[in-house]
């Protein structure tokens, strides 16, 4: 049975398409991979496993209507969903339960597809390593002495040991592209606008970006084609024309042009990532690209701005968790401020509450035009100069994160580094503009390392293009596979 | 020193509840008084993941606003986060605007305290989110939450510091209002609190630079409001007499006590840590949006009064007193049209409904009586049906229990007598049993005609024809 799990989506979808395969069949197989497996990964917060079965059971009765029906999946625990707990991995939220569907739910709800259950994270989507989740920690099934990455790692190691054959996840500020390069799989950070964050829990309402998180290149455009989308619910989402964006998935990249920018390869960036970068520059070199190296330096300004909006747009949003409506109340108080005060410092986790504390104090009066206003003025550099390159390639490769997968706690004890694990990934938020991330290798452990493409806006055909042509030539998922050691 | 050495610099900052028919960023309907937490939804209960849009027509009649205030629309305008804790504000901030308000440097145009006209100048006005209330729990301890009121529309009409008394500040706010119903954006019932207002109060010596300004909140009446700013005018004053100084603070006015109470000073002034708000676009408007609007505005309160003066050949105080509400101008030209007799209605919305009104200290659109009934009530005097003095107890009860007046009359028995011979026979009765008025009369003292019609009229209930009376009466003693 354990086959099946290791099939991709539209592997499955044939096989469903053909009858060899029933969703019933399907949905068993993981579940019983979620039996053997989720002890060791830790990767959900809730699972449905009773209600999935039911479910697949029922629309082999009845037939498929979406083209994707009953095909199962696993959904970050920060989109919310109707009846079913949505708890940001936060004891704020520990039991609590939304009355209605995010609108990328909705859309997975009406292509048929079933959810497996809700997908552990840092708590409120902030971290780098899954390690801030409030429940329990989640361990990369390449080594499970080392962490998935953040913070969507409960996601990308559900897809990376087969307990869901696809996820969704979100970004903010590499949340879904770092744990996916982290634990072997693909991750996509579609153009902000492109996907409804009507549901998602809001993090950094200018940055957040709900993607997906799959097994191949082919699957993460399907899964881009079923939650991409205008909605009126959202008035930061875009309304174009809908893209199939599985067509133009095999075109020839002969003649790509793809820019290398050379400062995101500087300091900090391990030498196996490095070198694992160089063959895959060579790989595309090979299949007729155009690589040249160029110099875009916006990494480190990205960093310090992108903290100091995501922190004020924070310490903003998660205002709305006070004790007083839903969510955790503290049992003892005897005043209001004693009401907000408790709640709040029991609820929220420590990496939580480091973010409200600076997030408030750079929109503090007399500090904002030193931090805010000014990292705004970084932000429009960062966008010019991301336009600026684009004027020249079609598509920019770096890497995801400086190094492979690091071990459990080894950077709790210090926000600092944590932080600069995003050094690659921010900038690509503070743009607006969509980024891939897609293994290139292993390191000399043995651990995924993971390259980034990053497109113009609402260029994601074509980073998913050159992802692709890559994907087909390595075939890394053939080559690679996680053993779930322990040492 | 004395304290008319003193001058009062006021200015107010007004919010007007908007009458669209949803909330200002999700569909929930902004109807008042229903059960608590009936219209929530999950934007405006701020649900985790939820996201607000912009109603359009909030924006329509913001604009609209800004217009009918002379103010110039920024076409390019946005939205802020305004952040502060509060159970009744669910998101834990407002959201409003802040450096880029919709309607930038108006006025409006009132009477001095001289009698001549005179600007206040508005700074802004801006769109906002109203918030919750709170409501004492009658069943336990502590505070309920209903959040109908959560995400209501609200204006914010910010005036620059040009009002000089009391009595100023009450005729900004009337002229404010009539403009706001003139215009149909908002019902402007303080007393369901769609018209609230805050006012900043400094006194100084003449020819010195401005004193330092207290805010007053918690007024809930045009009254109330002239009241605080008596008292804390004088408070200041006596404040600078005895040699101190005004403190920068913000005042709760209490108006069964007449005082008012400091709520904060400037030191624990919050910090609101304003933002532009990420999950809106900029609002952006074009110079075709705008000139729509201005197209659609209706009749303006000036305009009307120039068409009573020139057209309908009413006085100039007349139409002022009825231009000064949109209500009563309304009432005026329906009932006026409908009856045909302009002038009637005029006098009795400037004397008897004016003075009802004053009495029941109600507010014009609460007069519950419509035009309609009010155009009968003139019909029925001239066509000689009732006599005046019936016709007010008539509009009693129209005030009381409001139906038609042909109804009123019927079931009162107030017809009119108009019958020649009825009339006559009464007319002899009154002399027969009054010779001695008669002497009198006859010997010079007109006086005692009137004295005769009265016993007519006592006689007959007031329901005789005084004209016929007077001229029966007349032809009788000067057979």
């Amino acid at each position: 049975m354990s086959e099946i799990t290791s099939y991709t989506v539209h592997e499955l979808k044939e096989k469903l398409d053909n009858k060899e395969l029933t969703s019933e069949e399907i949905t068993k197989a993981y579940i019983n991979r979620i039996n053997e497996k989720e002890k060791e990964v830790g990767a959900f917060v809730t699972l449905r496993t009773e209600e999935a079965e039911k479910e697949a059971k029922k629309i082999d009765i009845e037939g498929r209507t979406g083209t994707y029906a009953g095909i199962p999946i696993g959904i970050k625990d920060n989109l919310c969903t109707k009846g079913v707990k949505t708890t940001c991995s936060s004891k704020m939220l520990e039991n609590f339960v939304s009355p209605y569907d995010a609108t990328v739910v909705e859309k997975l709800n009406n292509e048929g597809i079933i959810s497996l259950g809700k997908l552990n994270m840092d708590e409120f989507a902030m971290g780098s390593s899954t390690e801030n989740s409030r429940f329990h920690i989640t361990r990369n099934p390449w080594n499970l002495n080392t962490v998935p990455g953040g913070s969507s790692g409960g996601s990308a190691a559900a897809v990376a040991a087969d307990l869901v054959p696809w996820a969704l996840g979100s970004d903010t500020g590499g949340s879904i592209r770092q744990p996916a390069s982290l634990c072997g799989v693909v991750g996509l950070k579609p153009t902000y606008g492109l996907v409804s964050r009507f549901g998602l829990v809001a993090f950094a309402s200018s940055l957040d970006q709900v993607g997906p998180i799959t097994k191949d290149v082919k699957d993460s455009a399907i899964l881009l084609n079923i939650i991409a989308g205008h909605d009126e619910k959202d008035s930061t989402s875009a309304n174009r024309e809908k893209i199939d964006y599985t067509k133009s998935l095999e075109k020839d990249i002969k003649g790509l042009k793809i820019g290398v920018p050379k400062e995101f390869f500087g300091e900090g960036i391990s030498e196996d990532v490095k070198e694992k970068l160089q063959e895959a520059i060579e790989t595309y070199k090979a299949l007729g690209a155009e690589i040249e190296e160029f110099s875009l330096d916006v990494a480190k300004y990205s960093l310090a701005a992108y903290y100091i909006i995501a922190c004020a747009e924070a310490s903003s949003n998660l205002g709305r968790f006070d004790g007083i409506r839903y969510g955790y109340r503290a049992e003892e108080f005897n005043s209001l401020k004693e009401l907000y005060v408790n709640s709040r410092t029991e609820g929220f986790g420590d990496e939580v509450k480091r973010r409200i504390i600076l997030g408030t104090y750079v929109l503090s009066s007399g500090f904002y035009d030193a931090y805010y206003k000014k990292a705004q003025k970084v932000r429009t550099y960062v966008s010019n100069e991301f336009e600026k390159a684009f004027s020249k390639y079609d598509v920019l490769l770096t890497p995801v994160s400086p190094t492979t997968a690091f071990e459990i706690g080894s950077k709790s004890n210090n926000p600092m580094e944590m932080y600069l694990a995003d050094i690659c990934t921010v900038s690509i938020n503070i743009a607006g503009i969509p980024a891939i991330s897609i293994p290139c290798g292993v390191d000399k452990k043995g651990m995924p390392v993971g390259m980034q493409l990053i497109g113009n806006k609402f260029e994601e055909e074509k980073i998913l293009n050159a992802a692709y042509a890559f994907e087909q030539k390595i075939k890394f998922r053939e080559n690679y596979k996680p053993e779930f050691k322990k040492n | 020193m004395a304290r008319e050495d003193y001058e009062v610099i006021i200015g107010l900052e007004v919010h007007a509840e908007l009458s669209t028919k949803t909330k200002i960023f999700c569909s929930c309907k902004t109807e008042f008084g229903a059960e608590p937490n009936t219209h929530i939804c999950p934007v405006c209960m701020a649900l985790p993941g939820a996201l607000p849009v912009l109603n359009e027509k909030v924006v329509e009649y913001a604009v609209k606003a800004g217009l009918a205030t002379n103010c110039s629309i920024s076409k390019d305008s946005r939205n802020d986060r305004k952040n502060y804790f509060y159970p009744d504000l669910p998101k834990s901030y407002q959201i409003s605007q802040a450096d880029k308000p919709l309607c930038n440097n108006g006025y409006i145009e009132i009477e001095d305290d001289n009698g001549n006209t005179k600007k206040v100048r508005i700074l802004r006005i801006h769109i906002e989110e109203d918030a919750g209330k709170l409501n004492h729990n009658e069943f336990g301890g502590g505070s309920l939450v209903d959040l109908n009121r959560a995400g209501v529309p609200l204006i914010e009409i910010v005036s620059e510091p040009d009002i000089r008394s009391e009595a100023e500040a009450d005729r900004y706010l009337k002229k404010l209002k009539s403009i706001l119903q003139y215009i149909n954006v908002s019902d402007c019932k303080m007393q369901e609190g769609s018209l609230r207002a805050d006012v900043n109060v400094s006194v100084h010596k003449k020819g010195e630079p401005f004193g330092t300004r207290t805010e007053m909140k918690n007024m809930n009446s045009f009254k109330s409001i002239s009241r605080a700013i008596e008292y804390e005018k004088n408070r200041q004053i006596d404040e600078l007499e005895r040699g101190n100084t005004i403190i920068q603070e913000t005042l709760r006015w209490d108006d069964l006590e007449g005082r008012t109470f400091s709520m904060r000073n400037k030191e624990d002034a919050q910090d609101y840590r304003y933002f532009p708000e990420p999950d809106l676009g900029v609002i952006k408007l074009s110079d075709e949006y705008i000139e729509n609007i201005k197209k659609e505005l209706p009749e303006m309160p000036e305009s009307r009064k120039e068409r009573y003066i020139n057209e309908l050949g009413l006085s100039e105080k007349d139409s002022n007193n009825i231009t000064s509400s949109k209500f009563l101008s309304d009432l005026f030209e329906k009932a006026g049209e409908i009856s045909g007799n302009y002038k009637a209605v005029c006098n009795w919305i400037n004397s008897d409904i004016a003075r009802i009104v004053n009495e029941k200290e109600i507010e014009p659109e609460q007069i519950p009586f419509t035009a309609e009934e009010l155009a009968e009530l003139v019909k029925l005097i001239d066509k000689g049906t009732i006599s005046s003095s019936i016709a007010k107890k008539v509009l009693d009860e129209l005030f009381e229990n409001p139906r038609k007046p042909s109804q009123i009359i019927e079931e009162k028995g107030w017809i009119q007598i108009s019958d020649e011979g009825q009339i006559k026979e009464v007319v002899l009765k009154i002399l027969a049993e009054n010779e001695q008025s008669v002497i009198d009369y006859k010997g010079g003292k007109d006086r005692a005609l009137g004295f005769l019609v009265g016993q007519a009229m006592k006689q007959t209930k007031g329901k005789a024809n005084p004209k016929m009376l007077n001229q029966m009466f007349l032809e009788e003693l000067n057979k």
